[in-house]
């Protein structure tokens, strides 16, 4: 195997926020850094590109949030969505840490966005990257490339070589090429989940996981992660499980992001391949809603489902990607949806027939319940009457998986040995320690910022 | 389906924006960036006259490009600073009147080229057929009344074209009462190039990738304030001359020349800067076809300022009556052009600019 004639203090694996931020942090306190990004340049970032806002706390007004967010709050807020499933000692250090991020990021180049029109009202809790993710990670290349940091694109990672509790060298192939070994006095991993590796996600979930749709990028196939378990790193988080939304049905395979997301379905009745409803639309309001959903549809026969909604609801949700399937009555909607035109029309029969008079609110729960039904509406039932009808079609869209490497309140990665010496990790790779369970908006690029930072302090103050 | 992807090379230029337009008002990363985010947020549809007005609203920052997580190659294949360059291109080759020569001279460098030949034959031909007995400075070359013949027809017939068009633009766009504080506003928006800040303050995308940068804002107010300093120059001696009967040549204290020097080297300057500039910048993010009449056009602008300076420098030396005949050869291709080259933007994406003002106010 070739040897790469440069030797590199700190080698990190990824090159996504988490990276970039282990990254910029390991350059400036000196230490010779080489970031080996999977992805070429167009699609370098991870799902970091696909970011738009990071969940941070404040004791009060910081720009560009409103009021005060503090760590209780917080804390409360990532329970809610986990029931429990996260190390609370890390959450609150994450949390805690997580206020100093945000003038650390504007340091570094990352740009916020005063205020949002959006659906999503979210200015006390989230700061919106200005531009997105793809421009935070635009900003971060751009000052570690000043930083005189040296970034491969299309270097894959295909081994890590444990001797022991240190790592001593990686085998990595760039762009295709026979691999090359790269050595370093230290490694820091952030090259995301797995959710990208299909036949993974097949073998954790069962074969219906090939319909799944996944919504970021296609090169996080967990391939280090795989390798450090393989080696007996400790892992943590259930390995069967991932974090799916509903999204558009017609969505690419990958990489479809932010726009194939469908925010019609409190305002729907949802029906699977059979015609028949299974789950309350309306049980809260779509933010709190939206996560569960893609698991929903992941059950059903086929693994997708047919949102539809009358001409009342078409202006109540921000606009999708796709444009609706219209039609003028409720069975030529179901056979242009490729659905049984009775079966539709008697679940949509019986859902009008039981709902009920009252006034809707489509910003709040307003109680306007079905009743009589087994599966009932609670919120937002209002009879599916007015043409022309729409449908959209949701598939599960796949956001990222829960199983990663366990590591330590420094990021080190850990071994029932004891720790590995030089070895850090940091964002998706790692997230499973806090977020066990669920989703909370903007919180990965929190663990990522927190811990990425953490890495490259470690792991230069490990070479300095 | 607007999706339909394989089709997408058969669109037309306001097709093709609006398929991406409709991508990018499902994702709105952009809206902090310029005026044309915000606008986009008020319709879920676009029909042909939204998609004039975003486009003319849309300075060619790039900032969206580079942020945009759907760039080519990604199936999507936004490229929103070309798709809305080429509606905007479009919207002024289709309201000029007459639109042949629109499309000759925003395509054509060489015709600008072509053209300003033209007008120094004529002068040349002006001077030595017209040479007056009296006069001072370079009135003793050209009388002001032949001049003033001249030169008023130019600037205005072309100035009622542009007035034409812009009525067209404005009913297109479905632009509103027009009212003082919308002007203001434009004005304000104009004066400090807000669209070309970033929205954060450090600039825009254009001869270094993604890396922002003030150096186009820059080179381009340089060049708008020094052309509007010019202006105010030639007006200035107007009034002079008619209202007060002071002639010229001027001494360097008064307005013309207070205003003439500092403005003709703000232009080339301004010139010299989106020059290098452009030569700098991806192509593919603007409106790939009128890159040499948009190159051409800058340096009309430079070669304007240039020989109005060396004609200055050259003052009561043998040389005035051929500098003199170069100066207002190119003055005249300047004028003559403005209906039918880059010039033409400044006045649309003012009145865009208004048309937002008064679209703001009757979305609150």
């Amino acid at each position: 195997m070739t040897e790469t004639p440069e030797t590199y203090d700190i080698a990190i694996v990824g090159g996504g926020n988490a990276a970039l931020c282990a990254a910029i942090t390991a350059a400036e306190a000196g230490a010779r850094v080489i970031i080996l990004e999977g992805a070429p340049v167009p699609y370098r970032g991870g799902n970091s590109r696909h970011t738009r806002n990071f969940r941070c706390m404040h004791r009060g007004p910081m720009s560009p949030l409103t009021g005060a967010y503090e760590e209780d709050e917080y804390f409360h807020d990532l329970m809610l969505v986990t029931k429990g499933k996260t190390e609370e000692h890390l959450a609150r250090m994450t949390i805690r840490s997580s206020e100093e991020c945000l003038p650390w990021m504007q340091e570094h180049g990352v740009r916020f966005q005063p205020s949002l029109s959006g659906t999503l009202s979210l200015s006390r809790t989230n700061a919106f990257f200005l531009g997105g993710g793809k421009a935070l990670v635009n900003a971060y290349y751009n000052t570690a490339e000043a930083l005189g940091v040296t970034v491969v694109y299309e270097a894959q990672v295909r081994h890590v070589h444990r001797d022991g509790q240190a790592i001593t060298h990686l085998d990595v192939e760039i762009a295709k090429a026979p691999p090359v070994t790269i050595r370093a006095k230290a490694f820091v991993l952030a090259s995301g989940g797995f959710q990208a590796d299909l036949d993974w996600l097949a073998r954790a979930w069962g074969p219906s996981a090939r319909n799944f749709l996944i919504r970021g990028t296609p090169y996080n196939r967990g391939v280090v992660l795989k390798d450090m378990l393989d080696q007996g790193a400790d892992s943590v988080g259930d390995p069967t499980q991932c974090h799916a939304v509903a999204i558009d049905g017609r969505a690419p395979k990958y990489d479809g992001g932010i726009v194939t997301r469908l925010d019609c379905v409190p305002f729907s009745i949802v029906v699977n391949r059979d015609g028949q409803r299974f789950y309350d639309e309306g049980e809260d309001t779509w933010p709190k809603r939206y996560a569960i959903w893609g698991r929903l549809v992941a059950a059903q026969p086929d693994q997708v489902g047919y949102a539809l909604i009358d001409a009342k609801s078409i202006d109540l949700f921000m606009p999708s990607v796709f444009p609706p399937i219209v039609a003028d009555t409720i069975p030529e909607l179901a056979a242009k949806m490729g659905l049984d035109p009775a079966a539709v029309q008697a679940t949509v029969n019986d859902f009008n027939a039981a709902c009920r008079p009252g006034t809707f609110h489509p910003t709040e729960l307003d109680g306007l319940a079905t009743e009589g039904l087994a599966t009932a509406k609670t919120n937002w039932a209002r009879p599916l009457d007015q043409a022309p009808f729409y449908g959209y079609q949701l598939r599960p869209g796949v956001t990222f998986t829960y199983l990663g490497l366990k590591v330590s309140d420094s990021a080190q990665v850990h071994t029932p040995e004891g720790p590995i010496t030089n070895l850090w990790a940091a964002g998706e790779i790692m997230a499973g320690s806090i977020l066990g369970q669920g989703y909370l908006a903007g919180f990965g690029m929190t663990i990522g910022t927190v811990f990425g930072r953490i890495a490259g302090k470690e792991a230069a103050a490990h070479v300095a | 389906m607007s999706l339909d992807f394989a089709l997408k090379t058969q669109l037309s230029a306001t097709e093709e924006a609006r398929r991406q337009i409709e991508i990018c008002n499902a994702c709105r990363y952009c809206e902090g960036f310029c005026s044309v985010f915000p606008a986009m947020t008020r319709q879920k549809a676009f029909a042909d006259g939204d998609l004039t007005h975003l486009a003319n609203l849309c300075h060619n920052c790039r900032g969206c490009h580079y942020s945009c997580q759907y760039t080519a190659p990604h199936e999507f294949a936004l490229n929103i600073p070309a798709a809305l360059a080429e509606v905007r291109q479009d919207s002024w080759e289709r309201l000029a009147r007459p639109q042949t020569l629109a499309r000759l001279f925003h395509e054509r460098g060489v015709a600008m080229a072509g053209l300003l030949v033209v007008a120094l034959t004529l002068f040349f031909a002006l001077i030595a057929a017209l040479r007056p007995t009296g006069g001072d400075g370079f009135y003793a070359y050209m009388a002001h009344n032949v001049m003033i013949a001249i030169f008023i027809p130019a600037f205005l017939a072309p100035l009622a074209l542009i007035g034409l068009s812009l009525r067209d633009y404005w009913r297109e766009v479905e632009g509103g009462p027009l009212r003082l504080r919308h002007l203001l506003k434009a004005g304000d928006m104009a004066g400090r190039m807000k669209n070309l800040n970033g929205g954060h303050g450090d600039g825009c995308n254009f001869e270094d990738g993604d890396r922002f940068s003030q150096k186009r804002r820059i080179a381009h107010q340089l060049m708008m304030w020094g052309f509007l300093a010019c202006f105010a120059s030639t007006s200035s001696g107007t009034i002079l001359h008619y209202v007060f009967g002071w002639t010229a040549p001027y001494p360097f204290w008064a307005p013309p020349k207070l205003l003439g020097v500092p403005g003709g080297l703000a232009m080339v300057a301004g010139a010299l800067g989106l020059a290098l500039l452009k030569l700098k910048a991806d192509p593919d993010l603007g409106a790939r076809r009128v890159w040499g009449g948009e190159m051409a056009f800058i340096l009309l602008l430079g070669v304007v300022a240039l020989t109005g300076l060396v004609l200055y420098a050259a003052t009561g030396t043998a040389a005035v009556g051929p500098l003199l005949a170069i100066h207002l050869a190119t003055v005249m291709t300047l004028f003559l052009l403005m209906p039918f080259s880059k010039m033409i933007h400044g006045f649309f994406r003012f009145t865009a600019l208004v048309a937002e003002a008064g679209k703001l106010e009757k979305t609150r």
